[in-house]
């Protein structure tokens, strides 16, 4: 999966977030209405797609989602 | 991880006893319309039910149990009654003996609790099982749920909108008949600070500071006597331990996941549910829910979604059941057995 088919699944995702809105230099905390309830749904979505185990701390240390795909490619490899 | 096998149990009947008076999603006012709207999205829950403040989980058990005890008409039998459950009555006595005595159950019956949440139910059917493949005890009580309510606060949003009360009955009986059952059993300590009540017990005794509530973080105000929940930790627990210990389980007892009719688990939330559906390949058809209606109903939430979902006898009949409890803790736990026969009935109580 490339970091544009990961942008569209998050979109995909939350309701809130527009089509075609976010960019890899997004931040995702900055993300419209964003709340800890979607850290867990982007949590869930990494582990039903990249079969990866995401914790807290590693997404609190993540700013965008570049960083976020970057460290889910290393985990993957 | 504890893998063990019983023989010659068989579950008569399954009752739940909710209270009547019902808690919408929609009208918690102290999140936004948005936030509310996300929070049913994500973990399901549409409304739950709440027990008025004099109802404690052991009333909601005992009319589940005093119904299930005159439809089958064996207060007489019952060995052992067993309490599953995280809100006794007091700090003592058990409240398993105050049952024995309020159902009219012979002073020979032996009566202690189990104090475990989300994964008691099935550690309360593992005790039960163990008891009666002996041979010396016929017919167990197993009464499992808690009254939640009593110790989330309005001002906390991760804790409050999520728990409802419910009580359980459960009978078990000895029978020869009975095919095996397979259980699979987990502890990790670690995760104490996940889900706990930190104050009120002999760790920390009750004082004033349990009066003085502290903002958290936004949404997230509470005490000390409140119960603190951290989703996130939570949510990791369970991706990570219960579907590998459910695989576990599935290869301990020879069990092809494909011929396992109904998967109930425990109900968490639905995001919890469904990741570990998807992590097992499992159809969602065979993964019934309760959450919606019922919210997080602690050790009741696997009797009673049984009950509320799988009530007819062409689903329960010759059909092979997983259920799969876990949370607090950590604790997790998971059965396959077979329900045939089973007598299953949802009660309500004001």
């Amino acid at each position: 999966m490339n970091i544009q088919e990961f942008i569209l699944i998050i979109e995909a995702e939350f309701d809130e977030v527009d089509k075609n809105s976010l960019e890899p230099s997004t931040s995702f905390r900055q993300m419209e209405g964003w709340s800890s309830m979607h850290a867990l749904i982007l949590i869930a979505l990494v582990d039903n797609h990249f079969d990866v185990l995401l914790t807290g701390e590693e997404l609190r240390g993540l700013d965008t989602i570049q960083d976020l795909y970057s460290l889910l490619e290393s985990k993957e490899a | 991880m504890a893998l063990l096998k019983t023989e010659n149990t068989s579950i008569r009947a399954i009752y739940t006893c909710v209270p009547t008076t019902i808690v919408r999603t929609i009208d918690y006012e102290w999140i936004s319309m948005q936030e509310r709207l996300l929070f049913t999205k994500t973990t399901g829950i549409i409304e739950r039910r709440v027990a008025s403040e004099s109802t404690t989980c052991s009333d909601l058990c005992f009319q589940a149990a005093n119904q299930l005890i005159e439809d089958l008409d064996c207060r007489n039998e019952i060995d052992l009654v067993l309490f599953v459950s995280q809100s006794p009555d007091y700090f003592l006595p058990a409240t398993s003996i105050i049952l024995q005595n309020r159902l009219g159950i012979s002073t020979k019956a032996m009566a202690f609790d189990v104090n475990l949440g989300c994964s008691g139910y099935v550690y309360g059917l593992s005790i039960a099982s163990h008891f009666i493949q002996s041979g010396n005890i016929k017919k167990v009580l197993l009464l499992a749920g808690d009254k939640s309510t009593i110790s989330t606060n309005y001002e906390d949003k991760s804790t409050f909108p999520l728990f409802g009360d419910a009580g359980t009955a459960t009978l078990l009986e000895f029978d020869e008949t009975a095919k095996s059952w397979f259980f699979s059993m987990a502890s990790d300590g670690k995760g104490k600070d996940a889900i706990i009540i930190e104050h009120g017990h002999s760790r920390h005794p009750y004082g004033t500071i349990e009066d003085e509530t502290k903002e958290i973080e936004p949404g997230i105000i509470r005490s000390k006597k409140h119960l603190k929940l951290n989703g996130m930790e939570v949510f990791n627990f369970a991706l990570k331990e219960v579907a590998p210990s459910i695989k576990e389980l599935l290869s301990h007892a020879q069990q092809d996941i494909e011929k396992v009719d109904y998967f109930v688990f425990h109900q968490a939330n639905k995001l919890i549910n469904e990741s570990v559906r998807k992590k097992l390949k499992i159809e969602a058809e065979k993964v019934p829910l309760s959450i919606d209606y019922f919210g997080n109903t602690s050790s009741a939430s696997i009797p009673l979604t049984i009950c509320k979902e799988l009530a007819t006898e062409a689903l329960i009949e010759n059909k092979i059941y997983l259920l799969s409890g876990f949370g607090v803790g950590f604790s997790w736990a998971t059965v396959i057995l077979n329900l045939s026969g089973v007598k299953t009935k949802l009660l309500e109580y004001a």
